[in-house]
């Protein structure tokens, strides 16, 4: 681009120009989701050419995997060990992330509360979760097995750690950022003392707080299949390890897309909630 | 009954320091002040003068360093419904609607849920609110968060309302509005109002006495009466007599300091 001299304003790109007849809505919504699938569809039809019809790749064509994600869902293709499984590999994993998930929103929501609001608290925690939070999840692998054995135990501890930090430093965030005013404000009519929490600190930390839970649940969902790499049998991770030592790579693909799938489903569940909690929250609206 | 001699807020030799950067500040040294029951009386002076730090002492936000702030001749304690404040930067809960914000006070203080509709609504009438009862503060404009912010201590039974340039933030027209529903309320309510500003013509307006602040530290200077007649009128001579001499008033106290 070159550096012009003209007075015309660079926002007034023919597209936003606000005189637009407005186009009918079901064009807009086609044009909304053309742009939206087309990035997607994109690397499908790559994959689908890089891989479609050669011998030796590795990698299976995206036809091969949808074939695959069928059987494993409903059956009658394969019949192997891997048909008709994945509802109960989906509902491990599910139960795992929401349940070391709740556990973690359980302990680090009170606990960033109270690190947010009393001192002494403050004092006492916030430097040893401030040094082991940089540790990751995987590092604590090993010891989780030690403490915890193989199995789902191991599997739903590394979920609840994943999940932790997130929410305990955005809660803690949260209490902290509460504008003083509020608490002026509050004093003034007649609101002080402990009422103070209820009334104030907890919905002015509202908006961070979910930011948290997002966060969180998004970690759940990406240490889940480290999780279930600790020798569990059921699980997206689980299927996901069987399948690569049995070179059946189009089923870990599958445990791919199905991971990312739920993991999105989830994530826009709690942001519906969080819409509907912070509708007062310009920034969430 | 009170007793009528009593006045409703009574500053009585009051100091205030505050520590800044291990710099002791004077924001205010020897206070006298009395104000009494009904009275509209503003405080004005240059920034730096200690007339929010006093207004903040009567809130009971802070506690002078000296002297005694008393209400009714009770040593104030802390911040209590009976002294609600007006913030400039209006202090809106904005996770509460329009209604909620002005019910905050008795619901808080626990009153019965059906007396708190009562109320809320009698106040969002008094400061035509009722159009936007179920709007947050986000949704609204400054003009109106302040409406709100004055619904909410009225609501809540203040005796005294204290204001921190409740209008500096606000454009000229709403700016005016709002100083004419002010008095219109007060008149008719019988509240005793503490009114910080640095505007001069915003204190004659409305006060009817003036307190003329300095700074370096902050003090009381002088205090000037204001016979005018309401509804008063902003462009007649004896008002802009009045700007001239208190202008006078501010500005030679800053020459002195100067000099």
């Amino acid at each position: 681009m070159s550096t012009s001299t003209d007075t015309t304003p660079l926002v007034t790109a023919p597209d936003s120009n606000p005189e637009r007849p407005p186009a009918s809505p079901f064009l807009d919504g086609v044009r909304q989701y053309t742009i939206t699938l087309a990035f997607p569809l994109a690397v499908l039809v790559f994959w689908h050419f890089a891989t479609y019809g050669r011998k030796y790749s590795l990698i299976p064509p995206p036809s091969e995997v949808a074939w695959a994600l069928y059987d494993l869902a409903v059956g009658g293709i394969n019949d192997d060990a891997f048909s008709q499984t994945l509802h109960l590999h989906l509902v491990a994993s599910i139960s795992r992330v929401y349940g070391g998930f709740g556990l973690a929103v359980a302990v680090a929501l009170p606990l960033g509360l109270m690190i947010g609001r009393i001192p002494f608290m403050r004092q006492l925690l916030d430097p040893t979760f401030q040094v082991l939070r940089p540790i990751p999840v995987t590092a604590w692998l090993p010891l989780a097995m030690i403490l915890f054995g193989l199995g789902p135990r191991s599997a739903f501890f590394l979920v609840f750690l994943g999940a932790f930090y997130p929410v305990l430093i955005n809660t803690i965030f949260g209490v902290r950022s509460v504008d003083p005013r509020l608490f002026e404000a509050a004093s003034m009519l007649g609101c002080g003392g402990s009422a103070q929490f209820f009334r104030v600190v907890l919905p002015a930390s509202l908006p961070a707080i979910f930011t948290g839970l997002r966060l969180g649940l998004g970690f759940a969902w990406v240490v889940i299949v480290v999780g279930e790499m600790t020798g569990v049998q059921t699980g997206l991770g689980a299927i996901i390890m069987e399948a690569r030592q049995l070179s059946r790579t189009e089923i870990v693909i599958c445990g791919m897309v199905v991971i990312g799938i739920a993991g999105f489903i989830s994530d826009r569940v709690v942001m519906l909630l969080g819409r509907r909690l912070l509708r007062w929250s310009p920034g969430h609206a | 009954m009170r007793d009528t001699m009593t006045p409703i807020v009574e500053l009585k030799g009051v100091s205030k320091q505050f520590e800044l950067q291990g710099e002791r500040i004077e924001a205010v040294r020897d206070a006298n002040l009395r104000v009494r029951k009904g009275e509209f009386v503003c405080l004005i002076g240059a920034s730096g003068c200690g007339k929010s730090t006093l207004l903040r002492i009567v809130a009971g936000f802070e506690q002078p360093t000296r002297g005694e702030a008393l209400m009714w001749g009770m040593p104030i304690g802390g911040p209590a419904p009976d002294r609600g404040m007006v913030f400039q930067d209006y202090g809106l809960f904005p996770w509460l609607t329009v209604r909620r914000n002005i019910g905050f006070g008795p619901a808080a203080r626990g009153r019965p849920a059906a007396e708190v509709r009562d109320t809320v609504e009698r106040f969002m009438s008094l400061v035509g609110l009722q159009r936007f009862a179920e709007a947050y503060p986000h949704q609204l404009s400054g003009g109106m968060k302040q409406r709100v912010a004055i619904a909410r201590v009225l609501a809540n039974d203040a005796e005294l309302v204290l204001m921190d340039e409740p209008f500096g933030a606000l454009d000229a027209m709403t700016r005016e509005r709002l100083q004419d529903e002010l008095l219109e309320i007060w008149e008719r309510t019988g509240l005793s109002v503490m009114f910080v500003t640095h505007a001069i013509e915003e204190a004659i307006f409305l006060a009817d006495r003036v307190v003329i602040m300095s700074p370096g530290p902050g003090r009381i200077d002088s205090e000037m009466p204001i016979d005018l007649p309401r509804p008063r009128d902003v462009s007649a001579p004896n008002f802009n007599d009045i700007r001239r001499e208190l202008a006078h008033k501010l500005h030679s106290d800053l020459a002195r300091k100067a000099a």
